[in-house]
Protein backbone atom coordinates (compact mmCIF):
# COMPACT_ATOMS: atom_id res chain seq x y z
CA UNK A 1 0.00 0.00 0.00
CA UNK A 2 2.54 2.49 -1.26
CA UNK A 3 -0.16 5.29 -1.46
CA UNK A 4 -1.23 5.01 2.07
CA UNK A 5 2.57 5.04 3.54
CA UNK A 6 3.14 7.44 1.80
CA UNK A 7 0.46 9.59 2.73
CA UNK A 8 1.97 8.55 6.35
CA UNK A 9 5.52 9.35 5.78
CA UNK A 10 4.26 12.67 4.58
CA UNK A 11 2.34 13.58 7.63
CA UNK A 12 5.34 12.26 9.69
CA UNK A 13 7.60 14.39 7.88
CA UNK A 14 5.69 17.49 8.39
CA UNK A 15 5.28 16.97 11.66
CA UNK A 16 8.77 16.72 12.10
CA UNK A 17 9.70 19.45 9.82
CA UNK A 18 6.54 21.90 10.78
CA UNK A 19 8.29 21.66 15.09
CA UNK A 20 11.68 22.06 13.61
CA UNK A 21 10.41 25.29 11.74
CA UNK A 22 9.13 26.51 14.82
CA UNK A 23 11.87 25.26 16.69
CA UNK A 24 14.13 27.48 14.70
CA UNK A 25 12.35 30.55 14.91
CA UNK A 26 11.40 31.02 18.74
CA UNK A 27 7.94 29.19 18.06
CA UNK A 28 7.49 31.65 14.88
CA UNK A 29 7.94 34.51 16.54
CA UNK A 30 11.95 35.44 15.50
CA UNK A 31 12.89 34.86 12.04
CA UNK A 32 15.95 37.04 12.21
CA UNK A 33 18.58 37.25 14.08
CA UNK A 34 17.92 40.70 15.05
CA UNK A 35 14.77 39.40 16.16
CA UNK A 36 16.21 36.71 17.80
CA UNK A 37 18.15 39.17 19.90
CA UNK A 38 15.41 41.26 21.17
CA UNK A 39 13.01 38.60 21.93
CA UNK A 40 15.91 36.58 23.90
CA UNK A 41 16.53 39.91 25.68
CA UNK A 42 13.17 40.57 26.37
CA UNK A 43 12.20 37.46 27.79
CA UNK A 44 15.69 37.33 29.95
CA UNK A 45 17.73 40.10 30.61
CA UNK A 46 21.13 39.82 30.13
CA UNK A 47 24.03 41.07 32.77
CA UNK A 48 26.10 43.87 31.30
CA UNK A 49 29.79 43.14 31.70
CA UNK A 50 31.66 45.17 33.99
CA UNK A 51 34.21 46.79 32.32
CA UNK A 52 35.96 50.02 32.37
CA UNK A 53 35.90 52.41 29.72
CA UNK A 54 37.82 55.30 28.49
CA UNK A 55 35.43 58.85 28.22
CA UNK A 56 35.50 61.69 26.58
CA UNK A 57 37.47 63.25 28.49
CA UNK A 58 40.08 60.63 28.64
CA UNK A 59 38.89 60.11 32.26
CA UNK A 60 38.08 55.93 33.30
CA UNK A 61 34.66 55.08 33.19
CA UNK A 62 33.83 52.20 34.84
CA UNK A 63 30.64 50.39 34.12
CA UNK A 64 29.53 49.80 37.16
CA UNK A 65 29.99 53.36 38.74
CA UNK A 66 26.72 53.97 36.49
CA UNK A 67 24.59 51.13 38.48
CA UNK A 68 21.48 52.37 39.93
CA UNK A 69 20.71 54.66 36.86
CA UNK A 70 18.65 53.51 33.95
CA UNK A 71 20.46 53.65 31.14
CA UNK A 72 19.77 54.19 27.40
CA UNK A 73 23.09 52.79 25.65
CA UNK A 74 23.87 52.82 21.82
CA UNK A 75 26.98 51.53 20.01
CA UNK A 76 28.66 54.00 17.24
CA UNK A 77 31.96 55.11 15.50
CA UNK A 78 32.72 58.73 14.95
CA UNK A 79 32.97 58.72 11.41
CA UNK A 80 29.77 57.01 10.96
CA UNK A 81 28.14 59.31 8.17
CA UNK A 82 24.17 57.84 8.08
CA UNK A 83 22.18 56.77 11.36
CA UNK A 84 24.96 57.61 14.02
CA UNK A 85 24.84 61.31 13.40
CA UNK A 86 20.82 60.69 13.34
CA UNK A 87 20.94 58.52 16.29
CA UNK A 88 23.17 61.53 18.05
CA UNK A 89 20.63 64.13 17.79
CA UNK A 90 17.82 61.54 19.15
CA UNK A 91 20.04 61.42 22.16
CA UNK A 92 20.19 64.93 22.57
CA UNK A 93 16.63 65.77 22.70
CA UNK A 94 16.19 62.76 24.85
CA UNK A 95 19.17 64.15 27.16
CA UNK A 96 16.30 67.13 27.34
CA UNK A 97 13.21 64.88 27.66
CA UNK A 98 14.90 63.77 30.94
CA UNK A 99 16.65 66.32 32.26
CA UNK A 100 15.35 65.71 35.46
CA UNK A 101 15.96 62.24 35.87
CA UNK A 102 19.57 63.07 34.93
CA UNK A 103 20.02 65.64 37.48
CA UNK A 104 18.67 63.35 39.88
CA UNK A 105 21.02 60.64 39.17
CA UNK A 106 18.29 58.08 38.00
CA UNK A 107 19.21 58.30 34.17
CA UNK A 108 21.84 58.60 31.71
CA UNK A 109 22.87 58.08 28.43
CA UNK A 110 25.91 56.28 27.00
CA UNK A 111 27.06 55.87 23.77
CA UNK A 112 30.01 53.21 23.63
CA UNK A 113 32.71 53.29 20.11
CA UNK A 114 33.30 50.04 18.62
CA UNK A 115 35.60 51.74 16.60
CA UNK A 116 38.22 52.24 19.85
CA UNK A 117 41.53 52.12 17.33
CA UNK A 118 40.03 55.46 15.42
CA UNK A 119 37.55 56.86 18.39
CA UNK A 120 39.92 58.75 20.66
CA UNK A 121 38.85 60.71 23.53
CA UNK A 122 39.20 63.99 21.51
CA UNK A 123 36.90 62.06 18.50
CA UNK A 124 34.66 60.91 21.29
CA UNK A 125 34.61 65.01 22.98
CA UNK A 126 34.03 66.44 18.94
CA UNK A 127 30.83 63.59 18.51
CA UNK A 128 29.17 65.18 21.62
CA UNK A 129 30.09 68.81 20.59
CA UNK A 130 28.39 67.80 17.46
CA UNK A 131 25.79 66.28 18.10
CA UNK A 132 24.97 69.13 20.51
CA UNK A 133 24.58 67.13 23.73
CA UNK A 134 24.00 69.61 27.12
CA UNK A 135 27.20 67.93 28.99
CA UNK A 136 25.43 66.54 31.71
CA UNK A 137 24.00 62.97 31.85
CA UNK A 138 25.49 61.96 27.95
CA UNK A 139 28.71 60.08 28.30
CA UNK A 140 30.13 58.82 25.03
CA UNK A 141 33.00 56.21 25.57
CA UNK A 142 35.44 54.00 24.31
CA UNK A 143 36.63 50.45 25.26
CA UNK A 144 40.23 50.46 25.86
CA UNK A 145 41.31 46.83 25.25
CA UNK A 146 39.66 44.07 22.28
CA UNK A 147 38.59 41.59 25.22
CA UNK A 148 36.36 43.93 26.41
CA UNK A 149 34.96 45.29 22.78
CA UNK A 150 34.54 41.55 22.82
CA UNK A 151 32.53 41.32 25.77
CA UNK A 152 30.37 44.24 25.21
CA UNK A 153 29.55 43.09 21.84
CA UNK A 154 28.54 39.77 23.35
CA UNK A 155 26.33 41.05 25.76
CA UNK A 156 24.39 43.44 23.75
CA UNK A 157 24.52 41.34 21.50
CA UNK A 158 25.87 44.08 18.53
CA UNK A 159 27.30 42.64 15.26
CA UNK A 160 29.48 44.82 12.85
CA UNK A 161 30.83 43.98 9.57
CA UNK A 162 33.15 46.30 7.44
CA UNK A 163 31.34 48.04 4.59
CA UNK A 164 34.42 47.78 2.38
CA UNK A 165 34.03 51.55 2.28
CA UNK A 166 36.57 51.98 4.82
CA UNK A 167 33.30 51.96 7.31
CA UNK A 168 30.68 50.19 8.92
CA UNK A 169 27.20 48.10 9.11
CA UNK A 170 25.63 47.52 12.40
CA UNK A 171 22.58 46.69 14.22
CA UNK A 172 22.09 49.92 15.51
CA UNK A 173 19.40 50.38 18.42
CA UNK A 174 18.39 52.32 21.86
CA UNK A 175 19.89 49.75 24.52
CA UNK A 176 17.69 50.07 27.88
CA UNK A 177 20.08 49.14 30.80
CA UNK A 178 18.19 49.02 34.56
CA UNK A 179 19.66 49.98 37.58
CA UNK A 180 20.86 46.03 38.84
CA UNK A 181 22.93 46.81 35.63
CA UNK A 182 20.64 44.12 33.06
CA UNK A 183 20.01 44.72 29.49
CA UNK A 184 16.18 44.86 29.02
CA UNK A 185 15.05 46.08 26.32
CA UNK A 186 16.43 46.29 22.75
CA UNK A 187 14.12 49.47 20.51
CA UNK A 188 14.88 50.22 17.12
CA UNK A 189 16.96 52.82 16.46
CA UNK A 190 14.93 55.50 14.98
CA UNK A 191 12.03 55.23 17.87
CA UNK A 192 13.64 56.98 20.59
CA UNK A 193 9.98 58.05 21.77
CA UNK A 194 9.98 54.31 22.69
CA UNK A 195 12.89 54.45 24.38
CA UNK A 196 11.36 56.86 26.61
CA UNK A 197 8.14 55.18 27.68
CA UNK A 198 10.19 52.66 28.78
CA UNK A 199 12.49 54.61 30.90
CA UNK A 200 9.42 56.80 32.07
CA UNK A 201 8.02 53.43 33.36
CA UNK A 202 10.71 52.27 34.82
CA UNK A 203 10.95 55.71 36.68
CA UNK A 204 7.77 56.29 37.60
CA UNK A 205 7.64 55.48 41.67
CA UNK B 1 26.92 5.48 -10.94
CA UNK B 2 29.51 6.67 -8.14
CA UNK B 3 29.55 8.32 -5.16
CA UNK B 4 33.15 9.82 -6.27
CA UNK B 5 32.12 13.20 -7.45
CA UNK B 6 29.78 14.37 -4.73
CA UNK B 7 31.98 13.09 -1.91
CA UNK B 8 34.75 15.44 -3.63
CA UNK B 9 32.36 18.10 -4.09
CA UNK B 10 31.44 17.83 -0.11
CA UNK B 11 34.92 17.88 0.54
CA UNK B 12 36.02 20.54 -1.34
CA UNK B 13 33.38 22.70 -0.12
CA UNK B 14 34.19 22.28 3.32
CA UNK B 15 38.03 23.21 3.21
CA UNK B 16 37.73 26.52 4.97
CA UNK B 17 39.10 28.74 2.50
CA UNK B 18 36.20 27.80 0.18
CA UNK B 19 33.46 27.35 3.22
CA UNK B 20 34.48 31.60 4.53
CA UNK B 21 34.26 32.67 0.40
CA UNK B 22 31.25 31.24 -0.28
CA UNK B 23 29.79 32.68 2.92
CA UNK B 24 31.59 36.23 2.27
CA UNK B 25 28.17 37.37 0.61
CA UNK B 26 24.80 36.16 1.45
CA UNK B 27 24.04 35.58 -2.56
CA UNK B 28 26.96 33.25 -2.59
CA UNK B 29 26.00 31.58 0.60
CA UNK B 30 22.13 31.45 -0.83
CA UNK B 31 22.55 30.61 -4.57
CA UNK B 32 26.20 28.94 -4.94
CA UNK B 33 26.76 27.77 -1.46
CA UNK B 34 23.54 25.83 -0.39
CA UNK B 35 22.84 24.22 -4.18
CA UNK B 36 26.20 23.15 -4.20
CA UNK B 37 25.44 21.60 -1.31
CA UNK B 38 22.50 20.25 -2.74
CA UNK B 39 23.75 18.41 -5.46
CA UNK B 40 26.71 16.91 -3.81
CA UNK B 41 24.12 15.11 -2.02
CA UNK B 42 22.29 14.28 -5.42
CA UNK B 43 25.27 12.53 -6.65
CA UNK B 44 25.86 10.92 -2.91
CA UNK B 45 22.84 7.97 -4.21
CA UNK B 46 24.84 5.71 -5.08
CA UNK B 47 25.64 5.04 -1.31
CA UNK B 48 22.50 3.90 -0.36
CA UNK B 49 22.44 0.27 -0.84
CA UNK B 50 19.82 -1.35 -3.63
CA UNK B 51 17.76 -2.80 -0.35
CA UNK B 52 17.04 0.72 1.24
CA UNK B 53 16.12 2.46 -2.03
CA UNK B 54 13.62 -0.15 -2.57
CA UNK B 55 12.49 0.10 0.74
CA UNK B 56 12.19 3.85 0.50
CA UNK B 57 10.51 4.15 -2.43
CA UNK B 58 7.59 1.90 -0.70
CA UNK B 59 7.29 5.33 1.41
CA UNK B 60 7.59 7.92 -1.36
CA UNK B 61 4.96 7.28 -3.80
CA UNK B 62 5.49 9.44 -6.88
CA UNK B 63 8.33 11.21 -5.32
CA UNK B 64 6.25 13.02 -2.71
CA UNK B 65 7.66 11.89 0.92
CA UNK B 66 11.05 13.42 -0.43
CA UNK B 67 9.98 16.37 -2.27
CA UNK B 68 8.40 16.92 0.99
CA UNK B 69 10.95 16.68 3.26
CA UNK B 70 13.28 18.68 0.93
CA UNK B 71 10.97 21.61 0.67
CA UNK B 72 10.81 21.64 4.46
CA UNK B 73 14.55 21.30 5.33
CA UNK B 74 15.24 23.80 2.52
CA UNK B 75 12.72 26.49 4.43
CA UNK B 76 15.01 26.22 7.53
CA UNK B 77 17.80 27.34 5.69
CA UNK B 78 16.22 29.92 3.79
CA UNK B 79 15.48 31.77 7.57
CA UNK B 80 17.56 34.86 7.85
CA UNK B 81 18.29 33.45 11.12
CA UNK B 82 20.03 30.21 9.90
CA UNK B 83 22.31 31.94 7.43
CA UNK B 84 23.49 34.25 9.97
CA UNK B 85 23.29 30.94 12.86
CA UNK B 86 25.61 29.17 10.36
CA UNK B 87 28.11 31.66 10.41
CA UNK B 88 28.50 32.42 14.15
CA UNK B 89 28.08 28.86 15.52
CA UNK B 90 30.11 25.95 14.39
CA UNK B 91 27.29 23.35 15.41
CA UNK B 92 24.88 24.84 13.36
CA UNK B 93 27.18 24.54 10.18
CA UNK B 94 27.71 20.64 10.89
CA UNK B 95 23.86 20.80 10.83
CA UNK B 96 23.88 22.42 7.39
CA UNK B 97 26.39 20.55 5.88
CA UNK B 98 24.63 17.67 6.63
CA UNK B 99 20.91 18.31 6.67
CA UNK B 100 21.12 20.38 2.72
CA UNK B 101 23.05 17.69 1.08
CA UNK B 102 21.70 14.37 2.90
CA UNK B 103 17.84 15.72 3.62
CA UNK B 104 17.68 17.87 0.59
CA UNK B 105 20.03 16.82 -2.28
CA UNK B 106 19.59 12.83 -1.55
CA UNK B 107 15.86 12.92 -0.71
CA UNK B 108 15.22 14.63 -4.19
CA UNK B 109 17.64 12.48 -6.37
CA UNK B 110 15.72 9.35 -4.86
CA UNK B 111 11.99 11.53 -5.40
CA UNK B 112 12.51 12.94 -8.65
CA UNK B 113 12.79 10.61 -10.92
CA UNK B 114 9.43 8.89 -9.53
CA UNK B 115 7.95 12.38 -9.67
CA UNK B 116 5.15 12.57 -12.44
CA UNK B 117 4.05 15.42 -14.44
CA UNK B 118 1.69 16.96 -11.99
CA UNK B 119 4.26 16.66 -8.89
CA UNK B 120 6.44 17.80 -10.67
CA UNK B 121 4.79 21.07 -11.96
CA UNK B 122 3.60 21.42 -8.40
CA UNK B 123 7.29 21.51 -7.33
CA UNK B 124 8.72 23.41 -9.54
CA UNK B 125 5.97 26.27 -9.52
CA UNK B 126 5.76 26.53 -6.09
CA UNK B 127 9.97 26.48 -6.59
CA UNK B 128 9.72 29.25 -8.92
CA UNK B 129 6.82 31.16 -6.61
CA UNK B 130 9.42 31.55 -3.72
CA UNK B 131 12.27 32.80 -5.62
CA UNK B 132 10.24 35.60 -6.25
CA UNK B 133 8.58 35.95 -2.91
CA UNK B 134 11.78 35.86 -1.26
CA UNK B 135 13.27 37.95 -3.79
CA UNK B 136 11.03 40.86 -3.20
CA UNK B 137 11.55 40.43 0.49
CA UNK B 138 15.01 40.84 0.08
CA UNK B 139 15.23 43.24 -2.42
CA UNK B 140 12.22 45.50 -0.95
CA UNK B 141 13.16 45.24 3.18
CA UNK B 142 14.82 48.30 4.09
CA UNK B 143 16.55 47.05 6.76
CA UNK B 144 18.88 44.03 6.89
CA UNK B 145 17.61 40.76 7.99
CA UNK B 146 20.89 38.95 8.52
CA UNK B 147 23.35 40.72 10.78
CA UNK B 148 26.53 39.71 9.05
CA UNK B 149 25.53 40.72 5.65
CA UNK B 150 25.33 44.22 4.13
CA UNK B 151 22.34 45.64 2.75
CA UNK B 152 23.37 46.10 -0.95
CA UNK B 153 23.83 42.44 -0.41
CA UNK B 154 20.69 41.53 0.72
CA UNK B 155 19.52 43.93 -2.26
CA UNK B 156 21.34 41.93 -4.56
CA UNK B 157 20.33 39.00 -3.71
CA UNK B 158 17.01 39.72 -4.07
CA UNK B 159 17.43 40.94 -7.43
CA UNK B 160 18.69 37.86 -8.72
CA UNK B 161 16.55 35.52 -6.97
CA UNK B 162 13.72 37.84 -9.38
CA UNK B 163 16.14 36.66 -12.25
CA UNK B 164 16.46 33.44 -11.24
CA UNK B 165 12.52 33.13 -10.96
CA UNK B 166 11.91 34.84 -14.04
CA UNK B 167 14.36 32.64 -16.14
CA UNK B 168 12.77 29.10 -14.55
CA UNK B 169 9.34 30.41 -15.77
CA UNK B 170 10.61 31.00 -19.38
CA UNK B 171 12.17 28.14 -19.21
CA UNK B 172 8.88 25.64 -17.85
CA UNK B 173 6.74 27.40 -19.98
CA UNK B 174 9.12 26.72 -23.05
CA UNK B 175 9.19 22.90 -22.20
CA UNK B 176 5.45 23.16 -22.21
CA UNK B 177 5.24 24.15 -25.72
CA UNK B 178 8.01 22.54 -27.06
CA UNK B 179 9.05 19.85 -24.64
CA UNK B 180 7.77 16.40 -23.91
CA UNK B 181 5.44 16.52 -20.95
CA UNK B 182 5.16 12.55 -20.21
CA UNK B 183 7.67 11.26 -17.70
CA UNK B 184 8.09 7.70 -18.81
CA UNK B 185 6.03 5.09 -17.31
CA UNK B 186 8.37 3.11 -16.38
CA UNK B 187 9.86 5.20 -13.74
CA UNK B 188 5.64 5.67 -12.17
CA UNK B 189 5.49 2.16 -10.95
Amino acid sequence: MPALRTLLASLLILAAGSATLAAATDGFRAFTSEAARRLAVAEQPRPVPAVVLQGSGGEALPLAALRGRWLLVNFFYTRCPTYCSIQGSEFARLQDELADAIAARKAALLSISFDPAHDEPRELAAYLERSRSRGEGWFAARPTDAADLRALKQAFGVSVIADGLGGFEHNAAILVVDPAGRLVSVIDWDAPEDALRVLRQGLAP
Amino acid sequence: MTARPGLLLWLVLALPPVRHGLEAAMSLQMLVQIPLLALAGWWLLPLLPRRALDAIADWNRSGISGLLLATLVAMVWMLPRSMDAAIESFAVEVLKFTSVPLLIGMALAASWPRAGFVVRGVFLVEAIATAFRVGWLYEAAPQRLCTNYLLGDQQLLGRLLFALGAVASLWLVGRLVWGRTDVGERMLR
